[in-house]
């Protein structure tokens, strides 16, 4: 406590619910973008994470209100709890940008990615692929008597996992969505 | 009342309906239309500059001494890549700018046509926001929105580009509304964050007001503010660079200005207040030095209208989002309905140790009969213009800071500078927007020799009007800021920090058909100087000044404010290596 018994650095004062301390650790956050659009604003929003330094770990983006022209921008970013926060300053600076929500802080929230991934084999690889891939309930959607192209939904992490098992299977080519995601609840 | 008319059409007259009165410009063709319709029309004013980086530094000299938006109009390619170091210059220094650039017609963009340049896509991360607009139906209203971008909340450059075709075709006209856009900043303060800001200045014992650009942003009624707040409560003030005027240089709390080469004063008393109060200021790192040391035993309170500036780099305790002069006038009435209390005891005692370091004297300097130093010479300045109607611009280097230092401010919107970016270059043109806003002020430009080479072209602009602008030039014949960090930190290695060649400059100013004067005798300097103020006209002032003459106080790079170098210090070893990197 400092002598005018304002805490030093207390989150409630601040106008955008700081944690504690400008502390070292890195957080992943999911940061859900509501943005206007209109045309170059999702350079603006990529050029703010180069411009500044900020890491983008995924990125997803379309429109979801046709007739408002709005679209939801989801963001998936590692930074130290200050960073964060000016990430999420920066954003509601960009004009075109509504609105700004940090479903990690806000959360919790349901996070689905959607993958598509190639794997090329015969014999016991092939058999055990399709295996793997009914115990993570990923749908065959498209094959060949040398390869299956599997489709995949669960958060990031399934998805990796997924991919990691079927690397020695033959696995030649993925393609990911990148991240959507939602609070939970009303 | 919606009319038809062609795009060029719209753009004049949705600026006269945003009441513009001048534009600075330079034409191509891709504008053509657009100068087409200025021809024919008398309302607005069109400045023809020598480079479009000239119009953006006119346009924002405009802005800044007048509170309104600068407005800039120049052709594709070329004409908008000469101006983004003008448009980055105003986003660093929040100044409201308009600029308009023409575009190749829209069927044409995309093939590398002729002075085809991706104007939004450079400019993308210089604006506060552009627009690139294809459809001559949304023209006026882009514009009028574009107007609203650029002076609401933290105000900025703004850029709209406009096919040729575009201004060619016919479209409806709509005149300006109040914005419906969702683009609406906060500019009331939150009343329980004030409160909190109001027991602190109630508790406080070493207070002191740390205040910014953002206190000019807000309008003249932010600056009365301050002015009654500080007054009655007795803190102590300091300010940015960029605050310069905002509380009268002349008030009993006025501290003079903060950060590396401010007053020791006012730097020690950030380090060592209990309570600091930041006022549309931004915790620049010239004003922080080493941020683990900025002023650690302090309660820091901080008004912005930019969120993101708040806990950007200091944590802040009491963070306020809201207009200066919005939030300004709650804290006055919250502090007066409580009683207006203040720790005045204490108060007393901060201010007498306030006057013992003031007793350093920190801007002294050695004086010389011989030759002028550039103290010197500013002092005799501001002795001689003080009492006129005066704006003061500068370019960047030793000079700026001589000028912030030695000369007074005692109202906003008087004193320009490139503060953020640090654009040399800027004083001159910036001079000539002051002065076609102000045609009767007395407007001088404080320069170095090698800025002011930067934008001399701009010699052509003030004869063409006959703007009798001042070019006061400290001529040291050197990069002087450039050699004087080469000094301190690089061994006095002068790589390429001499300013070889020189022109004559009152030969030259005697080409453009100005006047020029030459003085090297601080002897003669007084007269020197009622000569250039006296005379109507352009006047080149090539002042001849000591060459090897440094800024100080200066905090070293990576230093903490109280450590600072004053003058007669040792600088051997003044900047450790790991400050060394540091800009
Ligand atoms: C060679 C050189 C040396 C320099 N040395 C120094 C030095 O010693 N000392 C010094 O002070 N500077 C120095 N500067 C300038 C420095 O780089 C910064 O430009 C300056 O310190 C920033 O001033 P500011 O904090 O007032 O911010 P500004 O850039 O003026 O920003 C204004 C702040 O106020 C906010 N704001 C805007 N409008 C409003 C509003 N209506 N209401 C509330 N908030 C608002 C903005 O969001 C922003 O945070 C130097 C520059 C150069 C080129
Ligand atoms: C466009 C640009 N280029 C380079 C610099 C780096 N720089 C800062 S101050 C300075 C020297 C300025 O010299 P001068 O205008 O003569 O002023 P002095 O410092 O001698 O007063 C330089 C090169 C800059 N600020 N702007």
């Amino acid at each position: 406590m400092s002598a005018l018994h304002i805490k030093k650095g207390s989150t409630r004062h601040s106008a955008y619910n700081l944690r504690p301390t400008f502390s070292d650790v890195e957080e992943r956050h999911t940061i859900a973008v509501l943005v206007e659009n209109e045309p170059g604003v999702l350079a603006r929003v990529i050029g703010l994470f180069s411009g500044r330094g900020y890491n983008i770990e995924s990125l997803t983006v379309a429109e979801v209100d046709h007739t408002g022209h709005l679209s939801r921008i989801t963001i998936v970013t590692t930074g130290t709890p200050q960073v964060i926060e000016q990430i999420k300053a920066q954003l509601g600076r960009i004009v075109p940008v509504h609105d700004v929500h940090d479903l990690t802080v806000e959360g919790p929230a349901v996070e689905r990615e959607l993958a598509i991934l190639k794997v090329v084999g015969q014999g016991d690889k092939r058999v055990e692929a399709l295996r793997l891939a009914d115990i993570f309930r990923a749908n065959v959607v498209d094959s060949t008597l040398n390869s299956f192209v599997f489709e995949i939904t669960g958060a990031p992490d399934k998805i990796d996992a997924f991919a990691d098992l079927m690397r020695p299977l033959g696995l030649t080519e993925i393609a990911r969505t990148g991240v959507a995601a939602l609070l939970r609840g009303d | 009342m919606k009319r038809e008319m062609t795009g060029a059409k719209m753009v004049v007259q949705a600026l006269k309906d945003q009441g513009v009165d001048t534009v600075f410009g330079y034409p191509g063709g891709a504008v053509l239309p657009i100068y087409d319709e200025i021809f024919l029309q008398n309302d607005i004013r069109h400045i023809l500059v020598r480079h479009e980086q000239g119009a953006v530094h006119a346009a924002e000299g405009y802005a800044r001494s007048t509170g309104k938006p600068g407005v800039v109009l120049v052709t594709s390619g070329p004409g908008a890549t000469n101006a983004v170091t003008g448009i980055t210059d105003a986003l660093m220094d929040s100044i409201p700018i308009i600029v308009l650039t023409g575009q190749v017609p829209t069927f044409m963009i995309g093939s590398d046509a002729f002075q085809e340049a991706d104007t939004v896509g450079i400019t993308r991360p210089c604006t506060k926001h552009n627009w690139l607009v294809k459809d001559t139906d949304k023209l006026a209203e882009t514009i009028h929105e574009a107007f609203h971008v650029a002076t609401s909340g933290r105000p900025g450059p703004v850029l709209i580009d406009i096919p040729k075709d575009v201004q060619f075709a016919t479209g409806t006209y709509v005149p300006p509304k109040p914005s419906t856009s969702h683009y609406q900043p906060k500019v009331k303060g939150d009343i329980e964050e004030i409160t909190e800001l109001v027991a602190a200045i109630e508790k406080a014992k070493k207070p002191v007001f740390y205040t910014g650009g953002g206190v000019i942003n807000s309008g003249p009624g932010a600056s009365q503010l301050l002015r009654e707040l500080v007054d009655a409560t007795g803190f102590p003030i300091t300010s940015t660079l960029m605050g310069l005027g905002a509380y009268p240089a002349s008030g009993a709390n006025w501290l003079g200005m903060l950060g590396m080469h401010g007053l020791y004063e006012a730097n020690m008393a950030m380090h060592d207040c209990d309570l600091l109060i930041a006022v549309g200021a931004r915790f620049d790192d010239r004003i922080t030095g080493r941020i683990d040391a900025f002023s650690p035993n302090s309660i820091k309170a901080h008004i912005d209208i930019d969120p993101s500036s708040i806990n950007k780099v200091i944590k802040t305790d009491i963070p306020i989002v809201g207009d200066v002069a919005h939030v300004l006038e709650d804290v006055l009435k919250i502090w007066k309905s409580r009683g207006r209390k203040t720790q005045a005891e204490a108060v007393q005692k901060w201010h007498a140790q306030i006057d013992e370091w003031r007793k350093v004297n920190c801007l002294a300097y050695r004086p010389s009969e011989k030759t002028i130093q550039p103290q010197y010479a500013l002092q005799r300045l501001e002795a001689l213009t003080k009492g006129h109607d005066r704006y003061v611009t500068t370019e960047v280097g030793q000079h700026q800071m001589w000028a912030a230092q030695f000369m007074g401010f005692e109202d906003p919107n008087r004193w320009m500078t490139s503060g953020g970016l640090g654009t040399m270059g800027y004083g001159f043109p910036a001079s000539i927007g002051v002065q076609i806003a102000h045609p009767e002020a007395l407007v001088i430009n404080v320069a170095g020799d090698a800025s002011w080479l930067m934008n001399m072209q701009e010699m052509g602009t003030a004869a063409q009007y006959d703007l009798p602008v001042k070019q006061f030039i400290l001529n040291n014949e050197r990069l002087g800021m450039v050699r004087q960090w080469q000094e301190l930190l690089h061994g006095s290695r002068y790589s390429h920090s001499w300013s070889e060649s020189l022109p004559d400059f009152v030969k030259l100013a005697e080409a453009f058909g100005a006047k020029g004067i030459h003085c090297d005798d601080p002897a003669k300097l007084d007269d020197a100087i009622m000569e250039m103020i006296e005379h109507p006209g352009p006047v080149i002032f090539d002042c001849v000044v000591e060459k090897h003459a440094n800024c100080f106080p200066m905090i070293p790079s990576g230093k903490a404010h109280n450590e600072m170098l004053l003058g007669d210090a040792s600088t051997e070893g003044a900047i450790e290596s790991g400050g060394a990197v540091l800009v």
